[in-house]
């Protein structure tokens, strides 16, 4: 009665796909993925197995051993070799299963002698990459547009797995994951990697992956982690060894130089349209998935900055550039001061002074962040 | 056995009971608070089955068309929380209620009054719960499991209402388990010695003892949840030295035995049902005992399964796997049973005996996954995924819901006196049994592909299976409102039911008439 679509099923997702199947497990571009298919494969058929056997004999059962074919019940009730020999049996399988587990797992949890490690660290909903080998971090977003999530736009092909900065891995080197968070904890997961690690604030766990094949491999976060759980999706692009050492050198270079005209941004100073507009875009992405894009906030949850006590305050300027740049410890509101470059930084307070009838005035320029972020 | 049936008449002429209000409020009669969780279980049921509804609404296709993500967390921590605290628990405590003192020829529960409290504080602690999603900020919104810091830090003023609303749930029920666990070692009629109960009797009197040792480390965990988020400490904060793992070491402690204090009533009612309907003496009686014994103490050493992926030593990882394969030995024992006592019986087929026969092969279906997601490697890939969703409802749904549904027709004779329309309660079985696979099934494949849990919305590629358990969803749900009028129907009248209706039955509640009445068992009957 159930096995037959589960067998018509099985047909379908035994097909040598090269693709994700939508119904199987992927097989992922691994070894340890692989593996892991494999295990998932022989524990599915055994249990198929056993399944037949089982649910055969009680349909049988129910055939002919019901009143009108066998009016006269037998009635024997035990029978010691029997159950001793359904009790040893399954102890067999589950021995003979626990092998190849073991073996994998011992081998997934080997993170010695890595290549590359990277620092991947979740919030509030996106992830933050941190190379060690060179000098190159920054945080991944999804790229999602709110208009398709809204059904206002068609959806894309990767509705919901796009981001705006994927994280860049080269292929065939042991790549090490040191997983963490800053807020509450997410879990970093890529199916095709066979990865899904918890990341924990204040701890930090190990993983590792050797991807063969270039290619880019998609996942999400696995662990629930507040109103935008659904959101935050990982991108990982597997680049050949050499156009992987180009990238990252491009990228440490392009880092470098933001910088240095970080720094010699310092003592421009930016119009108000140039700060509202630079704001009102730097608020969306960043501050309106709680904060919401009309500043009200939502209740009880995230305080409103329409009218709100600091950001309408004309005294309590310097307390909205601590707030933004420090983040409020025991609450939802992170530090930006290392998310946002100063003059983003500055841009967005200056926003959120002047917008939605907060009319304190105030223009805040990339130097006064400074100020506060050397004090 | 006569002299029994003729004192149980003799009482019911003096059944000096409180009518109206009063009678249900301050009733100690075992049957009444019996009644009374059983309708307060259909009730929170069907409350947990809306939520339900919201969501697979929400999820019938991508995009965000209903409810923001906000409210969509609070409808998934709020349906879990109903269903468990509020359908499954209190319907098994219910049974027990009903069925223990007459299944071991006792006149009542060993302590009437707290019984009445047991019972009366539940509805106060759902009304806090419920009444929470109507806070500023909305109600708790970060599963039932509760995982801090979101549920500390990051979390809205509702929180201290969840967690007074589980301390109340948890004294309720450890109250229960206390009455159960006394009743059943000082009030068995003579003859009736432990290995002579009932299954039903054992499995709860098992469950009871796992009640009282674990609803405790649940209200420490929330009380630490409460005191982390208001007074400023760092049990699960590591700025303050504590670990947020630690949350989920104590509260999968509870977990997981909660999980089989969730499932060992069940399988006492299917060895009730399966030898009625198959005429047949229940195979291998005290393997059964011994089998359900070992899967309570085996509950205790297998709660980090639920944590692979937290970032373990891979010996933890190891020894949590290898006990979690264990648990398959004594659950694939009592399946086996089941099937010899079924085989070379004289089966007939009514609605106690389908819900009966579908658990035996949906539950064993959750078993298979269970067994899958045991798989520490493959776990990995499964955790936090649709895939976990599937499982865990075949065997709380089709394994649980599904033995509480064949528990109520199989007395629902002997509690009303009536017998149920028995048309209608099979179209109840079948639309349930066919909408409930529509609805779970696909699950798997969705999780297996890569859909996490807990999503409001997902990529495209999950369109159609989500859509497939939708429907399924719905279908369920309205399939309950026939059970809802089978039940209302019965109570009202209808065939007359003979104290034994079903030829097969054994056991003491069948030597009483139907109805039973109000005071039964005041002597107590000689068990041979």
């Amino acid at each position: 009665m159930k096995m037959k679509p589960l067998w018509a099923l099985l047909a379908l997702t035994s097909l040598p796909a090269a693709a994700q199947s939508r119904l199987n497990m992927t097989q992922g571009v691994t070894e340890v993925s692989n593996r892991v298919y494999d295990l998932h494969m022989t524990i599915f058929y055994i249990c198929c197995v056993i399944g037949v056997i089982v649910f055969g004999l009680m349909f049988i059962s129910m055939i002919r051993h019901r009143k009108s074919k066998n009016p006269t019940p037998s009635n024997f009730h035990e029978n010691v070799k029997v159950e001793i020999a359904w009790t040893i049996v399954p102890l067999l399988i589950l021995a003979g299963m626990a092998v190849p587990a073991t073996t994998t797992l011992i081998a997934m949890e080997d993170t010695s002698d890595a290549d590359v490690t990277v620092q991947v660290t979740g919030s509030q909903w996106k992830w933050h990459y941190k190379y060690f080998e060179n000098e190159v971090e920054y945080f991944s977003r999804l790229a999602t547009q709110q208009e398709q999530i809204d059904n206002e736009f068609e959806k894309g092909e990767n509705y919901l797995l796009e981001v705006d900065r994927p994280l860049v891995i080269p292929t065939n080197k042991k790549v090490r994951f040191l997983v963490t968070s800053d807020d509450v904890i997410h879990s970093w997961w890529v199916p095709d990697f066979a990865i899904k690690k918890d990341a924990n604030p204040g701890f930090i766990n190990e993983t590792w992956t050797r991807v063969e094949e270039p290619g880019i491999y998609r996942g999400q976060c696995a662990e629930l982690c507040g109103k935008d759980h659904g959101f935050m999706p990982i991108v990982v692009i597997a680049k050949e060894p050499a156009e992987y050492e180009k990238w990252i050198t491009e990228k440490e270079e392009e880092q470098r130089k933001a910088r240095e005209r970080e720094q010699e941004l310092l003592a421009m100073e930016m119009s108000e349209d140039e700060l509202m507009d630079l704001g009102e875009k730097v608020y969306n992405s960043t501050c309106a998935a709680c904060h919401q894009a009309n500043g009200q906030g939502v209740n009880g949850v995230f305080p409103a900055l329409a009218g709100s006590g600091v950001a309408a305050d004309p005294e309590a300027k310097s307390k909205h550039i601590d707030i933004v740049v420090n983040g409020v410890t025991g609450t939802a509101m992170q530090a930006f001061g290392s998310q946002l470059s100063m003059r983003e930084l500055a841009a967005v307070i200056t926003y959120e002074r002047n917008a939605w009838g907060n009319d304190t005035g105030d223009l805040i320029q990339a130097a006064d962040i400074n100020e506060v972020m050397n004090q | 056995m006569s002299t029994v049936v003729e004192e149980t008449h003799h009482d019911t002429h003096h059944d000096h009971k409180p009518s109206g209000i009063g009678r249900w409020l301050f009733t100690t009669n075992h049957k009444d608070i019996g009644s009374m969780y059983l309708w307060f279980s259909f009730t929170m049921f069907l409350v947990g089955g809306a939520m339900a509804m919201i969501i697979r609404a929400e999820l019938f296709q991508p995009g965000l068309q209903l409810v923001e993500p906000q409210f969509f967390n609070q409808m998934t921590t709020v349906h879990g929380l109903v269903m468990i605290f509020g359908a499954v628990m209190p319907a098994f405590t219910g049974l027990a209620n009903w069925m223990i003192p007459m299944m071991i020829g006792a006149p009542d529960m060993a302590l009437p009054r707290m019984n009445n409290w047991s019972f009366w504080i539940l509805p106060f602690a759902f009304m806090i719960l419920l009444g929470s999603l109507f806070m500023e900020g909305g109600g708790p919104a970060f599963g039932w499991t509760a995982y801090a810091p979101l549920s500390t830090t990051y979390s809205s003023d509702s929180t201290a209402l969840f967690v007074f609303s589980v301390h109340i749930m948890g004294i309720s029920s450890i109250m229960g388990a206390i009455n159960v666990i006394v009743t059943i070692m000082n009030m068995r009629a003579p003859g009736m010695n432990y290995m002579k109960m009932p299954l039903f009797v054992w499995t709860w009197f098992i469950t009871a003892f796992l009640l009282i040792a674990v609803m405790p480390v649940l209200a420490g965990a929330v009380t630490m949840l409460l005191t982390d988020k208001y007074f400023g400490t760092s049990f699960f904060d590591a700025a303050g030295g504590g670990d947020p793992v630690m949350y989920q070491h104590i509260f999968w402690f509870f977990g997981h035995p909660e999980v089989y204090i969730m499932i060992l009533p069940s399988f006492g009612i299917i060895s009730a049902i399966i030898p009625a309907f198959a005429r047949k003496r229940l195979f291998g009686y005290s393997s059964m005992v011994y089998a359900t014994a070992a899967i309570a103490l085996l509950s205790f050493l297998v709660w980090a399964h639920h944590m692979f992926t937290t970032g373990m030593p891979v010996f933890a990882e190891l020894f949590f796997m290898y006990c979690t394969m264990l648990i398959a030995v004594p659950t694939g024992v009592k399946i086996f049973n089941w099937v010899a006592t079924m085989w070379r019986g004289s089966m007939t087929f009514e609605t106690p005996m389908l819900f009966a026969l579908a658990f035996v092969i949906l539950f064993t279906i959750g078993g298979f996954s269970g067994l899958m997601l045991a798989i520490t490697p493959a776990d990995f890939q499964y955790h936090d995924t649709y895939f976990v969703v599937a499982h865990f409802h075949y065997v709380l749904v089709t394994g649980a819901i599904f033995s509480i549904m064949a528990a109520a027709y199989y007395w629902l004779p002997k509690w009303t006196g009536h017998m149920y329309d028995s048309t209608l309660a099979k179209t109840h079985f079948w639309t349930s049994l066919i909408s409930v696979n529509v609805l779970f099934f696909p699950m798997h494949f969705a999780g297996l592909a890569g859909m996490p849990r807990r999503i409001p919305d997902y990529a495209t590629q999950f369109a159609d299976i989500n859509q497939i358990a939708s429907i399924g969803g719905f279908a369920f749900g309205l399939s309950q409102l026939i059970f809802l009028w089978v039940a209302i129907k019965c109570v009202k009248g209808g065939e007359k039911a003979a104290a034994k209706p079903w030829e097969g039955a054994e056991g003491l509640e069948w030597t009483v008439p139907s109805p039973a009445p109000y005071h039964t068992f005041e002597k107590p009957p000689k068990v041979e």
